[in-house]
């Protein structure tokens, strides 16, 4: 599993959302995306899934060209995105919202099985089995999107703002999730304003500014980063630091 | 006794009908957000199928019928493929104005195709015989249009509720970009839509034809905009609301002329006031959701 993303660029009308940004994903890695609103995040992963038109440049996806394919033969090939928002759909029971995620699929024994899977990793979700999606809180939703898409079996996890709107305690809860993911051998690139949160667990890490790649490097490099610090930790420079109150 | 049994059976085959029709509206609506409004002149369309199939060709009944069904569904995908997918992205009032034109076209058409002058309807004697039930004579066909489409509808009702094609309608209904990242294909379940509403549009023409037999190019405006109104009824966009929408709507409309004939004569008129009154006192119909907007 390679993911390469070389020199997109993608416009709203007149407008630059994406000018020109490059990045890699490596096999078994997270890979985050930071950045303030309306940087793009959301639109390189939109592009990823199929869901938006490139203007130019190349998304190639284990050497093969994935570029303006339909959303539909991206699934295929292993990459699902869990959107932001959650987006299930609230008018199924949780257990058709996670069937719907297999939709691909055709194997009702190995479908079967990744039900076992998803209800293990999110063992609220088993005891919700039949209920509306809809009904389910805030934080139940996000689990469910996560096992949704986890239910076509993908090799690349794509997550659009998983912590959105969430309270503290489930944003630990979505974040352990998401390591435990991976450690299942799952590759995962994640979009989060929640740099902190996003920086810790991932090892690589990109700075997206109005459409522009920043910065980029390891994680933990990120997370030490002065101006990274400055812009999305809301932590200022040392030279003019306050002495600070304690905790 | 005798008369009130007929007027029964009279209501339960028109509602029936209208039933058959505004599934075809609340499916569109459910997933293009849209009212088709060419969905009466599809209809149309389909009577006419079933005229020169069996009064000019000659071709058996049970051949006619499943042909006309198939042209009719056809038809319908055709003009979602023609004029309704190339504005999906468009503010929704084009896609609207683009239904309009397409009904004002199919009109046109069927006259300069067909001409302006009524045509009788054939008759199919198997449907149409009239028989005795209880001490009263009733038409064949009130008896058994009900049961077709009841047949039809726990066929609908499975499709939508135990397949995949049914799940994929109803992501597609809630939510387009959601269901793309399921690895559904839009067009195609779009499509599939609307072959299936207007193959019940078909199922609903051939069947009007032998209880109404006369056609027009205009025969599908009145039954059209009616079930149009069955489908607000019922809740548009919900297809249980849809069959409540069109029996409520038969029953009143039969009931109104059976208990004052004086009143015949705004038969028509009713659905409309019925259509006033639904969306003052509850717009969202009688089994309709609050749906929230799809952004």
């Amino acid at each position: 599993m390679r993911l390469d993303i070389r020199d997109l660029r993608v416009s709203y009308g007149g407008i630059k959302a994406l000018k020109g940004i490059s990045l890699s994903v490596d096999e078994g890695k997270i890979v985050t995306l930071i950045g303030a609103n309306g940087a793009g995040k959301s639109t390189t992963l939109r592009a990823i899934s199929g869901l938006q038109k490139v203007e130019s440049g190349a998304i190639v996806y284990n050497d093969e060209n994935i570029t303006g394919m339909p959303a539909k033969e991206i699934v295929r090939r292993g990459i699902v995105m869990v959107p932001e928002g959650r987006r299930v759909f609230p008018d199924m029971s949780v257990r058709e919202n996670l069937l719907i995620g297999a939709f691909l699929r055709t194997n009702k024994a190995q479908i079967e099985e990744d039900l076992v899977y998803v209800y293990t990793l999110f063992p609220r979700l088993k005891e919700r089995t039949w209920q509306m999606a809809g009904t389910l809180s805030g934080g139940e939703q996000q689990m469910l999107a996560v096992g949704r898409a986890l239910m076509s079996r993908p090799k690349l996890l794509i997550m659009d703002e998983p912590s959105l709107g969430l309270a503290p305690l489930v944003v630990r809860d979505i974040f352990s999730i998401i390591r435990r993911v991976n450690e299942d051998g799952i590759t995962v690139l994640l979009i989060e304003q929640n740099a902190n949160a996003a920086l810790r667990v991932a090892h690589y890490g990109y700075v997206l500014e109005t459409g522009s790649i920043a910065l980029e490097g390891p994680g933990r490099d990120l997370l030490v980063n002065p101006s990274v610090q400055e812009a999305y930790l809301g932590k200022q420079r040392k030279k003019d630091k306050k002495p600070q109150e304690a905790k | 006794m005798g008369t009130f049994l007929q007027h029964l059976t009279n209501a339960l085959s028109l509602g029936s009908l209208y039933a058959l029709l505004a599934i075809g509206y609340t499916m569109v609506y459910g997933v293009l957000r849209l009212i088709n409004f060419a969905h009466g002149e599809i209809f149309m369309i389909s009577m006419y199928t079933v005229f020169f199939g069996l009064a000019i060709f000659l071709l058996p009944w049970y051949v006619i019928f499943i042909l006309t069904i198939v042209v009719t569904a056809l038809l319908g995908v055709l003009a979602e493929r023609l004029a309704y997918r190339p504005l999906r992205d468009a503010p929704r009032i084009s896609i609207l104005i683009s239904a309009i034109a397409v009904s004002y076209f199919l009109q046109n058409l069927a006259t300069v195709l067909f001409g302006g002058r009524p045509l009788t309807f054939p008759q199919v004697p198997l449907f149409t015989d009239v028989m005795a039930l209880g001490g009263v004579r009733i038409p064949r066909l009130s008896i058994l249009v009900p049961l077709i489409a009841a047949a039809l509808l726990l066929m609908l009702t499975f499709l939508i509720k135990r397949t995949k094609t049914g799940l994929a309608m109803r992501a597609v209904a809630r939510d387009y970009d959601a269901a793309r990242l399921m690895g559904i294909d839009l067009n195609w379940t779009i499509a599939v839509t609307f072959f299936i509403g207007s193959a019940l549009a078909g199922v609903g023409a051939i069947m009007w034809g032998m209880k109404y037999p006369q056609i027009n190019p205009t025969v599908g405006a009145m039954p059209g905009i009616k079930c149009f109104i069955a489908a607000v009824l019922g809740g548009i966009g919900n297809t249980a609301g849809a069959v409540i929408g069109g029996l409520v709507l038969g029953f009143a409309e039969i009931m109104l002329v059976a208990l004052w004939p004086a009143l015949s004569g705004y038969r028509d008129a009713f659905a409309f006031v019925l259509l006033i009154v639904v969306l003052l006192v509850k717009p969202t119909g009688l089994m309709g959701e609050k749906t929230t907007e799809k952004v």
